[in-house]
């Protein structure tokens, strides 16, 4: 039967993050855009609530409550909280869960109960390439066989980059097929440098180049049967569509309030229909895209091929966060421009869902 | 319950029903109708009248679940993807029967809607008339009065209706009815407005023509004149006294009451709409195909082409204006408040439909503009999606209520 509602437990998750979110991560954003820096503190303590483990296997220490539903509500209440800090604290997904999708027995049992011990573990995946028509499916970072090992060579960009002993999660052409390769991050002959981008500006980032890394050849994701790329991007492309209409959200709210106290000609802006409206059409784009992402969470869950969902989800949630934002900016007017309130930094978040393919995953 | 997208085996059903219905009946006289433009669709009318009304059983189980209203939604957009003109003009109580069932006491209901299920007979409609010369999405400024004359228990009915949707068949077949907006009491504004059910045929209701319109040209769009038109006191849907002006509150539910028929109408329109828009983009998708362009879904931005972009746009919007379409419904089924959701999926979908439906022109060059094709056609069906039943405007004007809590006194 068709429905929209979450389930008790899924509401459940829901007010928790977003109890959380309102709490620890709504006033800590501002502060750790201008700085540049991720609240550790928050991120621990968002550690517990165990937005991630909660999905990973419980042969490994997780939940075992895998559902990419879920992870979509959960991703975002975080993006309504905070876009940059929502990233730092879900990329353990980035590595955990192609882990739990098809690493091998020995690749899982390595590394996933790393992502449900005590303390936070940061993962990451280097997907994107500096290049103007990067494309997740045919990456031209590549692996070639050389021996018993590959070597890798290429670049990638829009690497989440914070501390972490995990491997780095690196896609590559074999032969003529994308797969992943688990790189160490002191392996010879990559480079990390961190970049800088217009919005996430808290969320580490690095710039990758690789010239002839070495890796065994069992440090292929899934080994021998590898990985299905394309549902990885589709993980990858819904996860960003939630956030997407995450901040979304918090940038509708943000001018809503501001319309209904702030006075023009004798009443508040948002008794004008100029405002009123566009608050609508605001709050109507937000909904539709939020269902188009719950759609194709749902189509994973089933076990489908979700690659056109997926890519109408985050096709529709980047063009709809960014009018938003922009929006919220114009009902704002000047104060919509200055960095004391919200819409600036919602506007510079929402234009990297442009490229934020596979920036977490669910 | 989950969210789930799984519709169930009854509206998988439904619509194989609907959509053979929609290929076998209505798209082989689609285009005849259009340019027949006030000539009644006889064989459509007649085979609807005679076997369309029965849908065979579905294979699902008793006590299996269904889709509720959205099986209904799942209906109205086969047979618009269908005709939704031919859908409009199909003999049912279409807007009238919601009000006399919203509105209608157990009785009003058993003798207005009775025939409708009747075996036999000959075609009837229902229909709904509120717009006026003067008052169209401001239907508190109706002008239409309604007299109570006690020496014969009768309301006396005076104004003039338009852009009475199926009005033709409505105020002529015997046995249909429409429902006619008028107030009691113009000094009391939205709380003197009461609704009235007139009979097909009665003396004092004349249909003075239809308009002649850009599209959904099967569909009688009718003028109404009402002359001393005198109909039985029980007529009445709701409650005859108008309450004071001073008691704002409750002056207004009467009002609202009669606005709330659009919370179980608007998805239902705007199912409607997705049936237009989807007849354009499943046309010009396969169309595309024939000739060799397939959205590759895996390709990079400097890798598709702008008719690919504009592809998984269209797609894009008509999926969001239809799970918003089916939320409303499911909220309507679950006996949930839905005029804030049932506004956003009319807004969406009436504005979608019309963009996609102008752009499958555009993506079909001159082909798309000629009448050889049913395409321009869709085009001029669909624009009316974002007027009827609530223009764009007046559905932003409901949703902006709603976000921001303000009253219609606040936000005008």
């Amino acid at each position: 039967m068709i429905d929209f509602e979450p389930s008790e437990e899924q509401q459940l998750i829901i007010d928790t993050v977003r109890g959380f979110a309102e709490a620890e991560i709504r006033q800590s954003g501002r502060d750790a855009d201008e700085a540049g820096k991720l609240p550790e503190a928050a991120i621990a303590q968002a550690h517990e609530l165990g937005l991630v483990s909660n999905s990973l296997p419980e042969a490994h220490g997780g939940g075992g409550e895998r559902s990419a539903v879920t992870a979509a509500l959960v991703a975002e209440e975080l993006a309504w909280g905070d876009l940059a800090i929502a990233l730092g604290t879900l990329s353990p997904s980035l590595l955990a869960l192609p882990l739990a999708d098809y690493g091998t027995a020995a690749q899982q049992a390595e590394w996933l109960p790393r992502f449900s011990g005590p303390s936070f573990v940061a993962a990451s995946l280097a997907i994107t390439e500096p290049r103007h028509d990067s494309n997740p499916f045919r990456p031209t970072t590549n692996a070639r066989r050389d021996g018993a090992d590959y070597l890798l060579s290429g670049a990638k960009c829009l690497v989440p980059w914070q501390d972490s002993d995990t491997p780095v999660l690196v896609t590559a052409l074999d032969g003529d097929t994308p797969q992943a390769f688990l790189v160490a991050r002191n392996a010879a002959g990559l480079s990390a440098t961190p970049d800088r981008y217009m919005g996430i500006r808290a969320l580490p980032t690095a710039q990758l180049t690789l010239e002839d890394v070495r890796v065994p050849a069992d440090a292929r994701l899934g080994g021998e049967a590898g990985c299905d790329l394309r549902a990885i991007v589709s993980r990858g492309r819904v996860g960003p569509a939630s956030m997407a209409v995450g901040v979304a959200r918090a940038a509708l709210e943000g001018a809503r309030d501001y319309a209904k106290q702030r006075e023009a000609f004798g009443s508040p802006i948002a008794t004008k229909q100029a405002i009123a409206f566009r608050l609508a059409d605001m709050a109507i784009e937000i909904d539709g895209a939020r269902l188009l992402a719950w759609e194709a969470a749902w189509k994973l869950d089933q076990g489908d091929d979700a690659t056109r969902e997926a890519t109408m989800a985050y096709d529709q949630a980047r063009r709809v966060s960014l009018a938003v934002t922009d929006g919220a900016v114009q009902v704002l007017g000047g104060h919509g421009y200055i960095r004391d309130y919200l819409p600036e930094m919602h506007l510079r978040n929402a234009r990297g869902f442009a490229c934020f393919e596979a920036l977490t995953l669910v | 319950m989950a969210i789930s997208f799984e519709a169930t085996r009854s509206t998988h059903d439904a619509a194989a029903y609907y959509n053979e219905v929609a290929r076998e009946q209505m798209r082989p006289i689609s285009r005849k109708y259009d340019e027949a433009e006030h000539t009644l669709p006889r064989e459509w009318v007649d085979w609807y009248w005679e076997s369309g009304r029965k849908r065979p059983p579905s294979t699902a189980q008793l006590g299996e679940e269904t889709d509720g209203m959205i099986q209904v939604c799942v209906q109205a957009e086969e047979l618009c993807w269908g005709d939704a003109a031919l859908y409009l003009r199909m003999p049912t109580p279409a807007l009238g029967g919601s009000a006399v069932s919203a509105a209608g006491t157990p009785e009003q209901r058993e003798k207005f809607l009775t025939a409708f299920r009747a075996e036999g007979g000959h075609p009837i409609w229902g229909a709904m008339a509120i717009t006026e010369a003067s008052a169209g999405s401001d239907a508190a400024a109706i002008q239409a009065t309604a007299e109570l004359d006690e020496t014969t228990d009768e309301w006396v009915l005076n104004g003039t209706k338009i852009f009475c949707t199926a009005g033709e068949g409505a105020s002529q077949a015997e046995g249909g009815f429409v429902v006619v907006w008028a107030t009691v009491d113009r000094s009391a504004g939205r709380a003197g407005i009461k609704s009235f059910v007139v009979p097909a045929g009665t003396p004092g209701m004349k249909l003075v023509g239809c308009e002649k319109k850009l599209g959904i040209r099967a569909s009688d769009t009718a003028t109404l004149v009402l002359e001393d038109c005198r109909i039985p006191r029980d007529h009445l849907l709701g409650r005859a006294e108008v309450k004071k002006r001073d008691s704002k509150k409750t002056a207004d539910k009467g009002f609202k009451g009669a606005m709330a028929t659009f919370d179980a109408s608007r998805p239902i329109v705007a199912a409607m709409a997705v049936g237009v828009g989807r007849a354009a983009l499943d046309f010009v998708l396969e169309e595309l195909e024939r000739n060799g362009i397939v959205v590759r879904w895996d390709a990079g931005l400097h890798d598709l082409s702008a008719v690919e972009r504009d592809l998984i746009e269209m797609q894009a919007e008509l999926q969001a204006a239809r799970l918003l379409t089916w939320r409303a419904a499911r909220m309507l089924t679950l006996g949930k408040a839905n005029s804030l959701e049932a506004s956003m999926a009319k807004a969406k979908a009436g504005l979608a439909v019309t963009r996609i439906t102008q752009q499958a022109v555009e993506l079909l060059g001159p082909r798309g503009y000629s009448t050889q094709l049913l395409v321009e056609k869709w085009m001029r069906d669909a624009k009316i999606n974002d007027i009827f039943e609530g223009t764009q405007q007046i559905n932003q004007l409901i949703v902006a209520r709603r976000i921001l809590d303000y009253s219609s006194s606040v936000l005008r």
